[in-house]
């Protein structure tokens, strides 16, 4: 058992290819609560940035901060008494949080926080993601019509209308960034190294950045910048989100498609959508930012900018730790914890991973705070005439260049 | 689940098939507890899968009988009433009522109040207007704008509590002019709140005007035309946005607006958009009289001298002032007793809710709110 046990850290691959058992459900316990912590911060974060994009405090009462905010609420919510309303499908009504949640979840399996890092690494793996993604709209549907009430009816019918036009740029972005992995380029476009096979493996698609020694975002300029950005717009539609949270949009539809929802319930639906923000977020940091790689990997090379690079996990925490007085002390323990020799080596990884998710979460809220909504034909407009169209020329440009 | 269909009957609704799969309309029911129906309002929307069919307005959730409590009270007494109807600007209802019993009266407010008045009105323009911008845009999902404008009409409301004590309700004015002179320093404190809404009022045209989505929400969305909008009667920004220059500042002046300098902003489409535009020049423009009142400010009493006992002599009298939401008029009848025999109050926003159904016929769900919001409607006043 011990061996079993020990024997995974000197490997190098997922625990999922390794076939250790153990590790693997070590990691999903550890993605789950690493999950669930990301999005009780998530929502903390949420309500503190955009207060202050609104000149107001945000919490300020629960905790140092309202620190304690999101922990108070979760509580609220599993108090609640749980309703559901009498003319609703019961079993379906029942159901639809839990397949949305779980999609959510599942999503997480394949997702590189760094080369070792996650449960498994399928050859199939951005295909996976996408595909169990997409279940979630499942989930969304059967909840709008499993209440049995014209509102959610009505958000539920927008929000699988939106996310299946939305899926189709995104699948295209996506293609566009698999075809990188096996091209390399000519001329100006010239690339680093690298066998040359393509992958939909994410962590051979992360390690395609890293051999030809660049990140897709900047491949094939401005190809994968394009590509990514349709990605990135694609991304806020699938997740439902401002300015494109029509399904729950909030002065129309009271709530969309969870109106009836409360509680327990409820909540799981609000898990679902942050973890989906952060699934999706993932996706994007893995196909065009390097996933886990650091930062200027050629420009700054060497063991001393390793080095270097590999201290700022340490020192992020232990500038929180100066920013914070409560919990000041846990995190500049943690800050001191990341800086011995093994613990930086292990972490760095999923700390750039997860630095560049960070990225991409604070749009989100940016976006809320900034934009209107879109009207739901303005919707459609842009998904299937702007985003499409540039998808599909993106994706034939790519291949054309490749081929040069 | 409330019947719903005796309330269509004009909708050419016919008889219902009873089945959930039904996929010919869709009738459901918005408000009256609703995020966007800014109160009470009750609108029953015939649907085509998004598109709006027919729209059918349920009021009188708050319907108070305003106009039946003056009957049973003095002139005086009424006084009060009259700001709970238009509640965000409870200013320009009393200055309307206390101008119509004026004339009732045959008295005349001295020039100092009338420069009073219209400080305070025009102050309360701005506040209505900021409220109108920050519900609005929340309606159409920009959840900031509602933030900066509220900071600002703090501003207002304490300028008002200083004055008279009360924030909302502020039952400024009395019949024959002001109970209250300005407090020390009430000139430079508004030129001062001049000088900081400005800049502010920029600040949120830069988050809108040119913003995007907010442009492809509103132009071309709730579309009225300047013969539709006099044939409804609606008036105010509404009908100014429609083309239509009028304005009852300038068309029939009361208070000291004749002796005030100042535009009437006016918009060509009739548009969402332009409505929007309209109000935002509005708002400048109330500034320009706000900081011309205050300079021109006379010295001198602020009350006329008037009985007691109000006892208007036998008559009726029609009087209607530019209140933020459009024309407000009161039809005051007299009996001779010290109550009024009838008031009969016009509110803008009854009427102008009345453009709704056509506004949005033909259009999506989502623009239904754009309308609602863009007509600036406010409960208390279109139920009394």
């Amino acid at each position: 058992m011990r061996d079993y046990f020990y024997s995974y850290l000197k490997s190098d691959a997922t625990p999922g290819a390794a076939g250790n058992m153990l590790w693997a459900f070590i990691y999903i316990m550890l993605i789950f609560m690493g999950l669930s912590i990301a999005v009780i911060a998530m929502n903390w974060l949420e309500r503190k940035v955009l207060a202050h994009m609104q000149v107001r405090l945000g919490p300020m009462r629960v905790g140092p901060h309202g620190l304690l905010q999101p922990i108070a609420d979760a509580i609220k919510l599993l108090i609640k008494e749980d309703i559901m309303p009498a003319e609703a499908d019961k079993l379906v009504f029942w159901m639809a949080p839990l397949i949305v949640v779980t999609t959510a979840f599942t999503t997480f399996i394949v997702v590189p926080f760094g080369p070792q890092h996650a449960v498994t690494d399928m050859n199939i793996g951005i295909l996976f993601m996408l595909g169990v993604s997409s279940l979630g709209v499942l989930g969304i549907v059967m909840a709008g019509w499993a209440s049995n009430s014209h509102y959610p009816l009505i958000g539920a019918l927008r929000s699988s209308a939106q996310m299946v036009s939305y899926e189709v740029a995104m699948g295209l972005a996506v293609v566009s960034a698999v075809l990188m992995t096996s091209l390399h380029g000519a001329g100006i476009y010239a690339t680093g190294g690298g066998s040359g096979m393509g992958t939909l493996s994410m962590i051979e698609i992360v390690r395609a950045q890293q051999e030809q020694q660049a990140w897709f975002a900047f491949k094939f300029f401005p190809l994968g910048l394009v590509a990514m950005f349709v990605f990135a717009v694609a991304m806020v539609a699938e997740t439902n989100r401002a300015p494109f949270d029509l399904p729950e949009a909030e002065s129309e539809l009271t709530a969309g498609f969870h109106t009836e929802y409360s509680g327990f319930r409820w909540s799981l639906f609000f898990l679902a959508e942050y973890s989906a923000m952060i699934a999706v977020s993932s996706i994007l940091v893995t196909l065009w930012l390097g996933g886990w790689l650091r930062p200027f990997p050629n420009l700054l090379a060497g063991p001393t900018w390793d080095l270097v690079f590999s201290l700022f996990p340490g020192l992020t925490f232990l500038a929180l730790a100066g920013l914070t007085s409560g919990f000041g002390a846990l995190l500049g323990l943690i800050g001191l914890i990341l800086f011995i020799s093994p613990v930086r080596a292990w972490v760095q990884d999923i700390y750039w991973f997860v630095a560049k998710v960070a990225v991409f979460m604070y749009l989100y809220i940016w976006y809320r705070g900034t934009f209107p909504r879109y009207r739901f034909d303005q919707l459609m407009k842009v998904g299937w005439k702007v985003l499409l169209p540039t998808g599909l020329g993106v994706l034939i440009v790519t291949a054309i260049v490749g081929v040069l | 689940m409330t019947d719903t269909s005796k309330y269509l009957s004009h909708l050419e609704l016919g008889e219902r098939d009873e089945t959930f799969l039904d996929s010919n309309e869709l009738v459901i029911n918005m408000g009256p507890q609703h995020p966007a129906t800014h109160g009470v309002l009750r609108v029953i929307l015939k649907l085509d899968g998004e598109k709006v069919l027919g729209t059918e307005c349920v009021i009188g959730y708050l319907h108070r009988g305003v106009e039946k409590i003056a009957e049973n009270r003095t002139y005086t007494m009424f006084n009060p009433y009259v700001d709970r109807m238009d509640y965000v600007a409870a200013v320009s209802n009393g200055l309307g009522y206390c101008e119509a019993v004026e004339k009732l009266l045959n008295v005349e407010a001295p020039p100092r109040a009338k420069y009073i008045r219209v400080i305070l009105t025009e102050l309360n323009r701005i506040a209505s207007h900021q409220l109108w911008l920050g519900t609005h845009a929340l309606d159409i999902g920009a959840i900031t704008p509602l933030f900066y404008t509220f900071r600002d009409r703090e501003e207002i409301l304490k300028i008002f509590e200083k004055y008279c004590g009360a924030r909302l309700t502020t039952h400024a004015f009395r019949i024959g002019g002001c109970q209250y002179e300005t407090y020390d320093g009430f000139e430079r404190e508004v030129k001062k709140f001049v000088d900081f809404v400005r800049p502010k009022i920029d600040e949120y045209e830069e988050l809108l005007t040119t913003n995007r989505i907010w442009v492809e929400r509103t132009k071309g969305v709730g579309v009225i035309s300047d013969k539709d909008s006099i044939a409804l009667g609606v008036t105010g920004p509404v009908l100014r946005a429609s083309g239509v220059k009028w304005d009852i500042r300038k068309a029939q002046p009361y208070a000291a607006y004749s002796e005030m300098d100042f535009e009437i902003p006016t918009g060509t489409h009739g548009d969402t958009y332009d409505r929007y535009l309209v109000r935002m020049a509005e708002m400048r423009q109330a500034l320009r009289i706000i900081s011309q009142a205050v300079e021109k400010i006379p010295e001198g009493p602020i009350m006329a001298k008037i009985p007691k006992v109000l006892k208007p002599p036998v008559g009726e009298i029609y009087h209607s002032i530019e209140a933020p939401k459009g024309e407000l008029g009161y039809f005051v009848v007299s009996d001779g007793s010290t109550q009024p025999y009838r008031v009969r109050v016009r509110p803008p926003s009854f009427v102008n809710l009345q453009a709704l159904d056509l506004m949005v016929r033909g259009q999506l769900v989502a623009d239904v709110i754009a309308v609602i919001g863009t007509l600036d409607i406010v409960l208390g006043e279109v139920d009394r």
